[in-house]
């Protein structure tokens, strides 16, 4: 059960707080490109949390493959969703217009005003 | 803003009952997890007890090579037939590790030949050390698909001495090695995956050394078939600064 108070406790504190803090940012984010680099973040401090927990064997796969080439694949993915049209209907956060994202992008690029 | 470079938001009753079923699962989780009785529990003693006839001295490398090969034999699978999908609908560039880059920035060039050398040695330290500390292939291994990765990125292609046949069979050499040795400890009496106990560090050593290179082009691999061209992906950094 619960411990007390134990040395590392403030630390353990801040990790729990940031990765809880990071889950949010990233379920929240809009952006692709953001919410990718939030995630690397993310798995860059899970792995701390693994080596809170006395398990540097999954911190060290966790930092390589979670963080690492995970966050490597998903930058590519997000690259390669660019240049494409939207599956689902897409609200331009600007004007509150939807559009099934049928336009080219560059079309759609100057129609929205561009991209921010 | 209509490609796909960012998500749609969801309508706010969606959102609002995805997160009372988040917190629901989350309190679900706290609970079963203060429920967990403190103290060694689970099969920590039996390892422990066994551990000197792993042939290793580290109690994760020895469950992951041999008290559970199976699902490390299974895992190693599973990577490979990852690999094969990906080259499969990868198209013309999957196996083929051209240059991403314009041999554009000298700085990011001279870095990575510094750092991939030593990315490979602690790879092989990694690969070592998991004999009595944490490390093993897996570690070893992604490390050398980061090297690999970096390379690719700043503008290194496949050299000319590696074929695409030898990067295929390098993807599938750690799996076959596996299944070697598995089946060579049935040939000598023992059961599948069974190694013959006098020479169990040998073997899992030359195991692990395999599984190391071979987890290390699969993962390349696996980002060769997605990678994105370098001048499309500063665009995209670029744009979404804002």
């Amino acid at each position: 059960m619960i411990t007390g108070v134990y040395p590392g406790l403030v630390y353990d504190l801040v990790i729990v707080s940031a990765l809880l803090w990071l889950a949010f940012r990233i379920l929240a984010e809009v952006k692709l490109f953001k919410a990718i680099v939030l995630f690397i973040a993310f798995g860059l401090l899970v792995a701390l949390a693994w080596v809170r927990l006395a398990a540097p064997d999954i911190a060290l796969a966790e930092a390589a493959i979670g963080a690492g080439i995970t966050g490597a694949l998903l930058l590519d993915a997000a690259g390669h969703m660019r240049g494409r049209a939207a599956p689902y209907p897409v609200t331009d956060p600007e004007s509150g217009a939807e559009s099934v994202g049928t336009k080219r992008p560059d079309e759609s690029a100057t129609a929205g005003g561009g991209m921010q | 803003m209509k490609a796909v470079d960012a998500l749609p938001k969801s309508p706010l009753g969606v959102r609002v009952v995805a997160g009372g079923v988040c917190v629901a699962f989350g309190a679900l989780l706290i609970q079963a997890t203060l429920a967990i009785p403190e103290g060694e529990t689970g099969l920590a003693p039996l390892v422990a007890e066994r551990l000197p006839e792993s042939g290793v001295t580290n109690a994760v490398t020895a469950c992951l090579l041999n008290f559970r090969g199976y699902d490390t034999l299974l895992e190693i699978a599973v990577l490979v037939l990852a690999a094969v999908g990906v080259m499969a609908v990868g198209g013309s560039h999957a196996s083929a590790w051209k240059p991403l880059a314009r041999q554009a920035d000298p700085i990011l060039s001279a870095l990575t030949r510094l750092l991939a050398p030593v990315m490979v040695l602690v790879a092989g330290y990694l690969l070592w050390a998991g004999e009595h500390a944490p490390g093993g292939a897996f570690q070893a291994g992604s490390l050398i698909g980061a090297a690999g990765v970096l390379l690719t990125l700043s503008g290194y292609g496949r050299p000319a001495w590696v074929s695409h046949l030898a990067l295929r069979a390098v993807i599938a050499v750690g799996f076959i090695v596996f299944v070697a040795i598995a089946l060579g400890g049935m040939m000598v009496g023992g059961a599948f995956l069974e190694y013959p106990r006098e020479h169990a560090k040998t073997l899992m050593l030359l195991l692990e050394t395999w599984l190391t290179v071979s987890i290390g082009a699969i993962l390349v691999s696996l980002f060769f078939a997605s990678a994105t061209p370098i001048d499309e992906r500063t665009e995209l950094m670029e744009t979404d600064r804002g």
